[in-house]
């Protein structure tokens, strides 16, 4: 009997145990999922908690009922990866031997790297929406804020679901207008990057966005630390950005359990190779999701293209044929843009998000780098989509993992 | 498009970045480094081999990368290539603009 291991339950480690259960022979293979937290957060709710458009108990559940029959469902801590004798060490001290890993431990805030974020003021005049902790402690936050200077940041990239912050601004903006007190509030996105999308080219398709919710824009800005007793952000530069409260994504970093086990780059990212998602030190070693250094978005439907190609390399590397050098960085986001509209973006390593219709080629029904309705419905639908399709390994059809370039206009935004 | 930079023609992309690094060389980054306003200095080539370091073996530049690189401090750095310094830093070291953005 082999073994074959998952680290980590969350949305790319639930879907490989899911796909891998239905591809291995039961015989020969024995898959092994460790997670040492029992709820399954639905993240991209974390957005809409704190505008009182998601309840807490819309975006949890319970992380068991997703791992499906016939696989070993262990609880724990997990303490240490031994590459050079294929073992697993937990908390406990028990230790698993792997034919082949998977570490899938995604990514995680990390508000101590920056000077005053994680001090006196933390879920006081600082949070952050990254984790259920923070969306909730915003929410209570927002429920009796009188108002005053909002500033949405971004410490430093790559961070999870990179348009979060820009959608947290869009509705901000629709929830004070509702509450009838969007005069009190000023609303300033400050980035690192040199425009407000992280992507050239959709930055300046959609630009007017910002001009027509009235959000200021600082770009460039590379900060150093947090003034929290005079409510400061500053750079490297010196500048300084004034708030009453400020929305943070923190630097995102790997899980420490890479870093303990010295196989990951500054941020505690796995290096993986990009198109086969074998890890580039030990070839029976593969990362999926948020955990590897890949160029992509950390994104659910990164992870969710990643899993159906990372299970056919699984078979592949089996059966001792060479790997496909498949993945193309393919990500496909719906952008809530406030007012129950949205956009919708589809890209990869290449291939910049353009205009276009999606799934179907000239036909839609989704507009592609649009704002509409229809894409709304979409990113609302998507939560259905998520606990009863997506993580449970189940294709969404015509949505494939690679990114097709039918019905998108290419020469049109270039 | 092509550029003339130390009176030779140059390949560079529509922010002026060099696209073939081949054509690179001290005389290039001193003219590149003229346009924005920066005299090279010791320090500022110490930099500009880190850079290329960093390049040739296609790890992705960052600030916290920087800060870790034990060649320079960040306030230095910005001090060195004041504005966007990892911006202008490529520039001058003829690679291409850091990709942060995904």
């Amino acid at each position: 009997m082999k073994n074959l291991v998952i680290l980590g339950a969350g949305t790319s480690g639930t879907m490989m145990a899911n796909h891998l259960v239905s591809n291995l022979p039961k015989k020969e293979w024995k898959i092994t999922v460790i997670d040492q937290y029992k709820t399954h957060y639905y993240q991209p709710g974390f957005l809409f908690l704190p505008f009182d458009i998601y309840t807490t108990k819309q975006v949890k559940k319970n992380g068991k009922k997703f791992i499906p029959k016939g696989v070993n469902y262990i609880q724990e801590k997990i303490e240490l990866i031994i590459p050079k004798e294929n073992k697993v060490k937990l908390e406990k001290g028990n230790t698993l031997d792997y034919d082949i890993l998977i570490v899938a431990t995604g990514t995680k805030i990390a508000p101590d790297e920056t000077e005053g974020m994680n001090g006196p003021e933390w879920y006081k005049s600082i949070f952050d929406f990254y984790t259920y902790e923070g969306a909730k402690a915003l929410r209570n936050k927002l429920r009796e804020w009188e108002g005053g200077k909002l500033v949405v940041h971004i410490t430093e990239m790559p961070i999870k679901c990179p348009v979060a912050p820009l959608e947290f601004a869009f509705l901000a903006d629709s929830f004070f207008k509702h509450k009838g007190m969007r005069d009190k509030v000023d609303i300033t996105f400050v980035t690192p990057l040199d425009g407000a999308f992280t992507k050239p080219k959709a930055t300046e398709a959609l630009h007017y966005l910002l001009e027509e919710k009235g959000i200021k824009e600082v770009t460039d800005f590379n900060i150093e630390r947090i003034d929290y007793e005079n409510n400061k952000i500053i750079d490297y530069a010196d500048a300084v950005v004034d708030y009453d409260l400020l929305v943070t994504v923190p630097t995102n970093m790997g899980d420490a359990l890479i870093e303990r086990s010295g196989m990951g780059d500054d941020l505690n990212y796995i290096p993986t190779n990009k198109t086969t998602l074998q890890s580039k030190d030990y070839e029976n070693i593969f990362a999926i999701g948020d955990a590897t250094n890949l160029p992509a978005s950390k994104a659910g439907s990164v992870a969710h293209f990643e899993a159906e190609i990372l299970t056919e390399n699984i078979l592949r590397f089996i059966k001792g044929e060479a790997l496909a050098e498949e993945f193309d960085g393919h990500a496909n986001c719906f952008i809530e843009t406030g007012g129950g509209k949205a956009l919708l973006i589809d890209f990869n390593y290449t291939h910049e998000p353009v205009e276009g219709t999606f799934p179907f080629p000239g036909v839609g029904p989704l507009k592609l780098l649009k704002e509409s309705r229809m894409n709304h419905m979409g990113k609302m639908a998507f939560r259905w989509i998520y606990w009863n399709m997506l993580i449970k390994g189940i294709h969404i059809p015509f949505v494939s993992a690679t990114m097709s370039e039918k019905g998108k206009h290419f020469d049109k935004v270039n | 498009m092509k550029k003339i930079i130390a009176n030779r023609e140059i390949d560079v992309n529509e922010d002026g970045y060099l696209v073939d690094f081949t054509q690179w060389d001290r005389e290039i980054s001193v003219c590149l480094a003229g346009e924005c306003e920066i005299v090279m200095t010791e320090r500022h080539w110490e930099v500009i081999e880190y850079i290329h370091d960093k390049h040739q073996k296609e790890e992705p530049l960052s600030i916290r990368g920087i800060k870790k690189s034990g060649v320079i401090n960040i306030k230095e750095f910005y001090a060195l290539f004041p504005g966007g310094p990892l911006k202008k830093a490529t520039l001058i070291a003829g690679i291409p603009k850091p990709k942060s953005c995904i």
